[in-house]
């Protein structure tokens, strides 16, 4: 509320023109109020939509199939997770599969951050016949649709023995334009010449000068391209689906799509593995998703 | 760019090798993956085109036949059809609702981490949870929507056997996944738009719907067409969804992509015609050919945002 004018502080005649003021001023505010609480209802609104999915799957995975079969539906979270997860641990290996997809995905991104600022550093930073055609090259890459290479890249697993082993889903994904040229964007501004010059005179050698002076420099952008290839790895399913050729070795994604297809009629138990799937990514994500959106927007700018 | 180390002149090209040996051993291993795991098997795909394999036995020339056969594919057709009614169903509500939501955001100046990241969680949610997820709720019999509809007296609708609906549920699938992404992408336009262009317009008595019109979208041009050509790329190429959705335990599924084919995408078929049936040749046209639709649709979305946004402009 704004101050009270005391009326009889102010000379009769100009009460008037003082009190319509305020009464303005009044209601231009309340006007501004109510706008902002009309924008965040329909903010929220978005976050309900956005939300529900996981509130949803929480429901399923905590009733029972025949909570879920009645009408209405459970609408509430109910007591039987410890049972319904206990029959996802016996029609898939939940565990295995889950530490096969750690694997995958923990291997990719630690060779991914390591071959990728080691490539961006040095496109960055060092002038050597062909740099700029190397790079031009490199992002023409982007431009290949996966799908082109999806049936040969089959048959040379197939015939390196690599089909149906973890191999198969991490080298394939290592190759990865985006990031050398993330990663270079960042180095050009990040890691200063003069104290790459500085390093040199004190005779540090080139993987010196990468492990000491640009490696510390870029940490932050070392961390939004770990979580961007940890995320895409763990989520990913045509390229597993394909490689993984013997059922019983996947990944999470492979088994939660066997156990759908298989049991799609039994919601309970498999919204309790989408849920046990789903939910440690998705916290451990919005631990570090403010700087990750941030630096998604910076990005935006640039492209 | 900086160049601490001074060029070599002259001496050629072996010189530099022995110079930069360093250099080239640290960017050396982005090019050899690329060459086995990309290069190589793109190259490959274009052989495998113009021949019949089963992945086992010999390989067959054919020619052209793989596309003469293509032409006429009835089902290759409506996989494309499918393809691009998916990809208008979802992208045309997508970056709609995106475009307000970040204008949105870009009016309210609380809680603004909490929606972004609220906003963005839907974008990292693993696809095939996700399309469990809306497999369950539009379920026919069973599914919260149904159940809903019925509620509200409202005959149930057969959202998975429809050959409309069940468009309709990928993309509403795609839209929930994509909206808030496409938001915070626009959004980060918003804020980078000299804000003095709009307390001019203010001082020149444009409201805020004029702003948005007329400085706000125009400014966005760029940003916009990055999500409307990354969108266009992207529904080309739906596969899990689909796959997800009417997964069978049959190998040979007679109706891939759901009943009657009605959510059978391109690369869904691509995928059935090579890994079901075995037809690797036939599979590598196929991909082509998404390959040059992909090409093409790019060009054309390329051409109608700039030209619709130079019209808007001038």
């Amino acid at each position: 509320m704004s101050q009270a004018v005391s009326d009889k502080s102010i000379p009769a005649t100009r009460v008037g023109r003082a009190e319509r003021a305020r009464r303005a001023n009044q209601r231009a505010g309340a006007r501004r109020r109510v706008q902002r609480i009309a924008l965040h209802l329909l903010l929220l609104a978005g976050v309900l939509v956005s939300m529900f999915p996981f509130y949803w799957t929480a429901v399923m995975a905590t009733n029972t199939t025949e909570d879920m079969y009645r009408n209405p539906p459970a609408l509430v979270p109910g007591t039987h997770l410890l049972h319904n997860v206990h029959r996802v641990f016996q029609n898939i290996d939940f565990l295995g599969s889950l530490l096969n997809t750690v694997i995958v995905s923990s291997a990719t991104t630690l060779l991914v951050l390591f071959i990728d600022s080691l490539a961006a550093f040095t496109f960055a930073k060092f002038e050597f016949p062909g740099n700029r055609m190397l790079f031009r090259f490199l992002l023409l890459t982007l431009m290949l649709p996966a799908q082109l290479s999806l049936i040969p890249r089959f048959v040379l697993m197939v015939q390196i023995h690599w089909a149906g082993t973890l191999n198969s889903l991490i080298f394939p994904g290592v190759a990865n334009a985006f990031g050398i040229f993330w990663m270079r964007q960042y180095i050009q501004g990040a890691v200063p010449d003069e104290l790459l010059q500085a390093a040199r005179l004190d005779g540090c050698g080139f993987m010196r000068q990468y492990w000491h002076v640009a490696l510390p420099a870029v940490r932050p952008a070392l961390a939004f391209l770990g979580i961007y290839t940890f995320i895409t790895t763990w989520n990913d399913y045509a390229w597993p689906l394909i490689a993984l050729i013997n059922p019983k070795k996947v990944t999470l994604q492979v088994a939660l799509a066997q156990l759908n297809t298989a049991h799609h009629t039994d919601y309970s138990m498999v919204m309790a593995g989408t849920l046990l799937a789903v939910l440690p990514l998705v916290v451990v994500f919005i631990l570090f998703a403010r700087q990750f959106i941030r630096d998604v927007m910076k990005g935006a700018l640039r492209g | 760019m900086a160049a601490p180390q001074a060029a070599v002149k002259g001496p050629g090209r072996k010189r530099a090798v022995v110079t930069f040996w360093p250099q080239y051993l640290a960017i050396s291993p982005f090019y050899v993956l690329f060459a086995v795991f990309m290069l190589g098997p793109v190259l490959f795909s274009l052989y495998l085109a113009f021949h019949k394999w089963d992945g086992l036995g010999p390989m067959h020339y054919t020619g052209l036949q793989n596309f003469r056969f293509l032409v006429k594919d009835s089902l290759f057709w409506q996989s494309l059809t499918n393809t691009f009614a998916i990809w208008f169903l979802s992208t045309v509500p997508m970056l709609f609702l995106a475009l307000v939501l970040a204008a949105m955001l870009n009016a309210s100046v609380r809680f603004g981490g909490f929606y972004r990241v609220a906003y963005f969680v839907p974008n990292v949610t693993s696809l095939v949870a996700v399309a469990i997820f809306f497999g369950s709720v539009f379920a026919n019999q069973v599914g919260l929507i149904n159940d809903v509809l019925r509620w509200l007296h409202i005959p149930a609708v057969g959202w998975m056997t429809g050959s409309f609906t069940v468009k309709l549920v990928i993309a509403s699938l795609i839209t929930w996944q994509w909206t808030g992404y496409n938001a915070i992408i626009y959004l980060a336009g918003m804020q980078a738009i000299d804000s003095e262009l709009y307390e001019a317009a203010r001082i020149d008595g444009a409201g805020p719907v004029q702003c948005f019109r007329r400085i706000t979208i125009p400014q966005l041009r760029p940003i916009i067409l990055f999500t409307v050509i990354m969108s266009a790329i992207g529904s080309m190429q739906t596969f899990t969804e689909p796959q997800v959705l009417f997964g069978s335990t049959d190998a040979t599924n007679p109706d891939t992509g759901g009943p009657g084919h009605a959510g059978l995408t391109t690369v869904l078929y691509l995928y059935r015609e090579a890994f079901d049936f075995n037809q690797y040749g036939y599979g590598a046209a196929i991909a082509w050919a998404l390959f040059l639709v992909i090409l093409l649709f790019t060009a054309i979305n390329w051409g109608m945002v700039t030209r619709f946004g130079r019209r808007r402009a001038g």
